[in-house]
């Protein structure tokens, strides 16, 4: 979660804006619920609260979904993109959504695309290149260069794959 | 070159172009990215000559940086917390003996309760150590400090503390400009040291000295904190026009030229406080803020001039004296002696709890509508703090505060074994 939130912040830096990246400070261990933050933004970034109204959430783990208040505070235009095989509705997340902007609420079956091109169910690139495509918000090509400063390789290959897989599912950026 | 990297690498690749020879380390959190990334600059080869010391504690790490520094080696190391506590004899011996050791503290509270979160409380608790104390708002200003702070220890050899907030700066990923080698070279000279232990010409370096001279020794080393008053505006300025941008200094105001109400923080919160001033003036107020970099030595003419033309002044801070309050309250009330100016204290942040714009917007529309008391705690849960009251008054045994209190929060791990 901490490196999507860093690779993201990398990806809209790539692209000529400021972006702040930072984890729930501390408690970010490898098992336990971990909460990463990225402001993107048009001119420097001062701000250091966390990000109480979120104009985008990415959701990693789905078994999170009813443990964790993961959508407070999510504004009314908010986007969604949720790491599962399975809709929104069978999530029994379409009621919420319709409280939101439901075309905005997507899923996405990153760990699979993550197991199909690098092997291993990490779903951080795949929903960087899903929430590329999805908000329009970093450039693929961003994301790509992004990926390949942090990670070498076969493993830089497997994530830039499996984040253009993702990029071309969800479909062209549908801006608002 | 712009980069957007995690700070505590990016304050470890501009240590790393300050060339220092020994670099002592022992990872605590939040510090310790920093000394793994300088451990990997070294092992790559990326920076010679340096030696790369493991040490078995913090207190072997600030000694050791004492023994190199006395034999003329650029030293340096980095801590937090209950490391820098661990470390406090050595503290006092690096700059009893002025030796000019620069190092980061990535700041974390204090146990107990262990809490591995960001607040100032072990910088304040050393701010009697004859260490200079520097507070990076941000990861450029945090690298940026450190350059100076080679330049500035060296020339009146006196130790210097960068204070850069743990998590909220170490583990933010953000843009930075790190400079070249060369131009660091060009700022920053070789260490000539004003003391050596060198076989050539013996000296002995920490003599035991008695009521004959022991006050000159310590009036000594605060007439050279002193010196550094002047000293680091000086170095600010030069910094400016070796590498085009403005960090470091003294103090740094934000909109107080016409203010009523000012804002006094140190470190990362600035940025916060400064959307928060912008918000109020948006709405008529007029509010400003005052940025603390340099806390020892206290810049108390800097202050009085920065606060003197205002009706009141809040001091906010990372940190809690414990049976008085604020910690740099006292120090600003010192610097506008004589003036009419009010002076608030406000807690925040401490244990990592997050310091908020909207708590901030409170905070100064209470003061000026007058409403704030000598000492506030800000976004305190006096909820919580009444029903451990009450239970203390209940019964004689009533346990130990911080388990009773997660319970009462609902933090999960806290319940009856």
């Amino acid at each position: 979660v901490v490196t999507a939130a860093e690779l993201l912040s990398v990806a809209a830096f790539i692209d000529g804006r400021h972006a702040q990246a930072f984890p729930s400070f501390g408690s970010e261990r490898t098992g336990a619920p971990v909460v990463a933050f990225c402001r993107i933004a048009g001119e420097p970034i001062r701000s250091r609260e966390p990000i109480a109204e979120p104009d985008a959430l990415i959701i990693q783990d789905p078994t999170l979904l009813h443990q964790v208040d993961v959508f407070g505070g999510l504004r009314a235009e908010g986007h969604v993109l949720i790491n599962s095989s399975r809709s929104i509705e069978e999530l029994a997340l379409g009621e919420l959504a319709e409280r939101f902007r439901p075309e905005r609420w997507r899923t996405l079956s990153a760990s699979e695309l993550a197991r199909e091109h690098l092997g291993r169910p990490l779903p951080n690139a795949a929903l960087l290149g899903g929430f590329a495509a999805q908000t329009g918000v970093v450039d693929i090509d961003s994301v790509e260069r992004a990926i390949r400063e942090r990670f070498a390789g076969a493993v830089a290959d497997g994530n830039v794959a499996a984040a253009r897989a993702a990029f071309d599912l969800v479909g062209e950026p549908a801006r608002a | 070159v712009l980069e957007q990297i995690e700070g505590s690498r990016a304050v470890a690749r501009s240590v790393a172009r300050c060339r220092p020879e020994v670099i002592c380390a022992y990872p605590i959190s939040p510090q310790t990215h920093i000394v793994e990334e300088l451990s990997r600059i070294v092992k790559a080869g990326e920076l010679e000559p340096c030696e790369f010391i493991n040490v078995e504690s913090e207190f072997a790490a600030m000694s050791v940086a004492i023994g190199a520094s006395a034999t003329g080696a650029r030293a340096y190391t980095a801590t937090a917390s209950q490391g820098l506590l661990y470390m406090v004899e050595a503290l006092y011996n690096a700059s009893g003996l002025g030796l000019p050791i620069v190092m980061t503290v990535a700041n974390r509270a204090i146990g107990a309760p262990i809490n591995i979160w960001n607040d100032h409380s072990d910088a304040m608790s050393q701010r009697d150590s004859g260490w200079i104390q520097l507070f990076a708002e941000s990861n450029q200003e945090a690298l940026d400090m450190h350059i100076q702070a080679f330049r500035l220890a060296e020339e009146v050899s006196v130790p210097v503390m960068v204070c850069m907030d743990g998590f909220i700066l170490t583990h933010a990923v953000e843009e930075v400009d790190l400079p070249s080698q060369d131009v660091v070279d060009a700022f920053l000279p070789p260490f000539e040291p004003r003391q050596l232990l060198d076989p050539a010409d013996p000296v002995t370096i920490g003599a035991m000295v008695g009521p004959e001279a022991f006050t000159e020794v310590k009036y000594l080393a605060h007439v050279k904190q002193m010196q550094a008053l002047d000293l680091i505006p000086d170095i600010a300025r030069d910094f400016h026009e070796a590498f085009g941008r403005t960090s470091g200094g003294l103090v740094r105001g934000y909109r107080t030229a016409d203010a009523d109400t000012v804002i006094v923080a140190l470190g990362s919160v600035l940025g916060t406080i400064e959307d928060a001033v912008d918000d109020l003036r948006d709405r008529g107020y007029r509010v400003g803020a005052l940025g603390i970099k340099t806390f020892r030595p206290w810049p108390m003419d800097e202050v009085r001039a920065a606060l003197g033309r205002a009706s009141r002044v809040v001091v906010l801070e990372k940190a809690l004296a414990i049976g008085i309050g604020g910690i740099a309250a006292l120090d600003v009330r010192v610097a506008l002696e004589g003036l009419p100016v009010e002076v608030y204290s406000a807690i925040a942040g401490l244990g990592g709890r997050p310091i908020t714009k909207g708590s901030l917007v409170r905070l100064l529309e209470d003061a000026e509508a007058g409403g704030l008391g000598l000492t506030t705690f800000v976004d305190l849960n006096h909820e919580l703090v009444e029903r451990e009251l009450a239970r203390t008054r209940a019964k004689r045994r009533s346990g130990p505060h911080a388990e009773n209190m997660l319970r009462d929060v609902g933090v999960v791990a806290a319940g009856p074994v």
